[in-house]
């Protein structure tokens, strides 16, 4: 497992996103959020980045596409701006729609993943503090086989 | 060519201590050729006391159905139950329209059952063979299922793959949380037992072509690994355990070396590992996606997915000059190739107008057609006689299995009662 990932600041996380969305799914992705955080307690007591408001974690994609969409950028600036002077190790876990073949969407996923980290890194985020990880189509956020559903699994989320 | 046979084949017994999965798959048969052979298995005599636990002429009457070269006689329709050759009244049977008449005799042994059955030639007036088929107490199925393939084969040509497995991925939610299991099934559906649960997914099982292992790719660490475990000890070994994608296990015809997907030099790439030395070679360079490789039966290339050219494509990388040739021109979209026993044809996932679908192309001509027309279909798996292929789709939101003859002509759906399954493998033939 990401042993140093931070419980804490994963929870205030999983916060801002049922928080901060208003389409009809937010609950479903705040579970798949808390599924991934890890269960054991966090051993040291780092202290907490002083942030205000979490940010929201989820960064969508189109159909087939790794690129990321101008809309985004604006977000991930803001990871970025907390990231830069931090110790933290993030994890930036891809996902791609049903449509497709597994090992295809996998490596999609990925892409996608590193798409978010290149530009983390553009922006002075140190590389060797982002852990990518593609979990293909295996973890959709929102079950079912409606395009709702796929714009909603195209994403990456950043897991801190 | 017809002669009484007397063959004893005997079924290895297949220790299990796998848990029995919940879910059994029932068969749900679409459609088959337009003009079946109708054959008639008589109901076989038990020389034991008691009541068998399971009817093994309506197993091999549901086998051959399955495979739609065959239109069995409902039991009600039979005029009489013939328990060998000379109890046949060949008049009977050719008003029926029958073929072929299969009967048979199951007497108790020390540790089992031996079944002794004939294939009767109707309108021919002879006996084709008499054979014995024997198994323990518990595998009433398995001899069924040889018998078939005897009764099969006889008849087609072709060998039989009644006595083939799958295994497939299932998911299931409770209270919420998805949970994944490896399930080894017959290829009818029946018997389910689950390999491993996982709590993590866990994605592409590929058996070994000696049929006593599976390599698969499981999140359980955190993020995909490759592992092989063997079916019958349970033992496991992780193969794997690089940085970004370790995915899509693929075992060479000789079983001595694993091709797979690493991204650890940036982006997907196929490696080959040598099982015995543990060396892993790279064998693409390319800055798109590479993935998803099958070994041509001769082990002298793969075939792949790539989408170097814009698009998904199949490509095929010769491994003594390392050349690449695209094989795939038609649609925008065909991955996850698998070859043909005999090397002739690729099946795959090919997208038309927007749907997923399974087809089917001959390798020299380039043709192309597609098999399957639901709308999600994917990972598709070829029986090791090359007759029929099973693959996963979609009915409503569930997650089903479906088998179609590489011809298109028959099709069957194997829909589970509890979960999703998805990403069936047919097994290679046990001996």
């Amino acid at each position: 497992m990401f042993k140093s990932v931070k419980t804490g600041l994963g929870l205030a996380c999983v916060l801002a996103v049922m928080a901060g969305c208003s389409s009809t799914d937010t609950d479903d992705t705040a579970q798949q959020q808390m599924v991934e955080q890890p269960t054991e307690p966090v051993v040291d007591t780092a202290p907490e980045p002083e942030t205000a408001v979490p940010l929201d974690n989820v960064v969508y994609f189109d159909f087939d596409e790794s690129l990321l969409k101008p809309e985004t950028r604006e977000l991930l600036i803001a990871h970025a701006d907390r990231l830069r002077d931090s110790a933290q190790n993030v994890r930036l876990e891809g996902h791609a729609d049903e449509l497709g073949t597994r090992e295809y969407n996998l490596a999609l996923g990925e892409r996608r993943a590193n798409a978010v980290r290149d530009f983390l890194v553009l922006q002075g985020v140190d590389a060797a503090s982002l852990e990518v990880i593609s979990y293909g189509e295996e973890r959709p956020a929102v079950p079912g086989s409606n395009e709702s559903a796929r714009a909603q699994n195209r994403r990456v989320v950043i897991v801190k | 060519m017809i002669k009484n046979l007397l063959k004893l084949v005997s079924v290895l017994v297949v220790a299990s201590l796998s848990l029995s999965a919940r879910a059994q798959l029932v068969v749900d048969i679409t459609s088959g050729i337009d003009d079946p052979t109708p054959i008639a298995v008589a109901p076989f005599a038990f020389t034991g006391t008691g009541v068998l636990s399971e009817d093994v002429s309506d197993i091999i009457s549901a086998d051959l159905r399955r495979s739609g070269l065959f239109a069995p006689v409902p039991k009600e329709d039979m005029l009489s139950f013939p328990k060998a050759p000379d109890e046949v009244i060949f008049r009977d049977w050719r008003i029926l329209g029958t073929e072929y008449v299969v009967t048979g005799r199951i007497e108790p042994q020390a540790s089992g059952y031996l079944l002794t059955f004939d294939l009767v030639n109707i309108f021919g007036r002879q006996t084709m063979f008499t054979k014995q088929v024997s198994g323990g107490s518990r595998q009433l199925r398995d001899i069924a299922h040889r018998a078939a393939d005897e009764i099969y084969e006889a008849i087609t040509g072709i060998r039989g793959a009644f006595s083939t497995e799958m295994i497939y991925v299932q998911e299931e939610r409770r209270g919420g949380r998805p949970s994944y299991s490896l399930v080894r099934s017959d290829i009818d559906g029946a018997r389910p037992k689950v390999i491993r649960r996982f709590s993590e997914p866990v994605m592409s099982p590929m058996w070994s072509p000696d049929g006593q292992e599976v390599a698969y790719v499981s999140f359980e660490t955190g993020r995909p690994a490759i592992f092989r475990e063997n079916l019958r000890t349970g033992a496991r070994q992780q193969l794997t355990n690089f940085k970004g994608i370790n995915s899509s296990p693929t075992w060479s015809p000789d079983g001595s070396k694993l091709a797979m997907v690493l991204s650890k030099d940036g982006n997907p790439e196929i490696y080959v590992l040598d099982l015995r030395s543990g060396k892993f070679t790279r064998l693409t360079r390319h800055f798109s996606i590479d993935t998803e490789p099958n070994w041509m039966p001769d082990g002298k290339s793969l075939v792949f997915t790539s989408d170097r050219g814009g698009k998904p494509q199949i490509y095929q990388l010769t491994l003594a000059t390392g050349q690449v040739d695209r094989l795939t021109f038609d649609g925008d979209y065909n991955a996850r190739p698998r070859v043909s026993p005999d090397g002739k044809t690729l099946v795959m996932v090919h997208r038309s107008r927007g749907v997923f679908t399974i087809a089917t192309m001959d390798i020299v001509s380039g043709r192309m057609r597609v098999l399957t027309e639901t709308r999600l279909d994917e990972s598709p798996s070829i029986a090791p006689n090359g007759a029929m292929l099973m693959y996963a789709t979609k009915r409503g939101d569930k997650g089903i299995l479906a088998a179609v003859s590489l011809d298109a002509g028959v099709k069957y759906r194997l829909p589970s009662r509890s979960g999703d399954v998805r990403e069936p493998a047919w097994s290679p033939y046990f001996d």
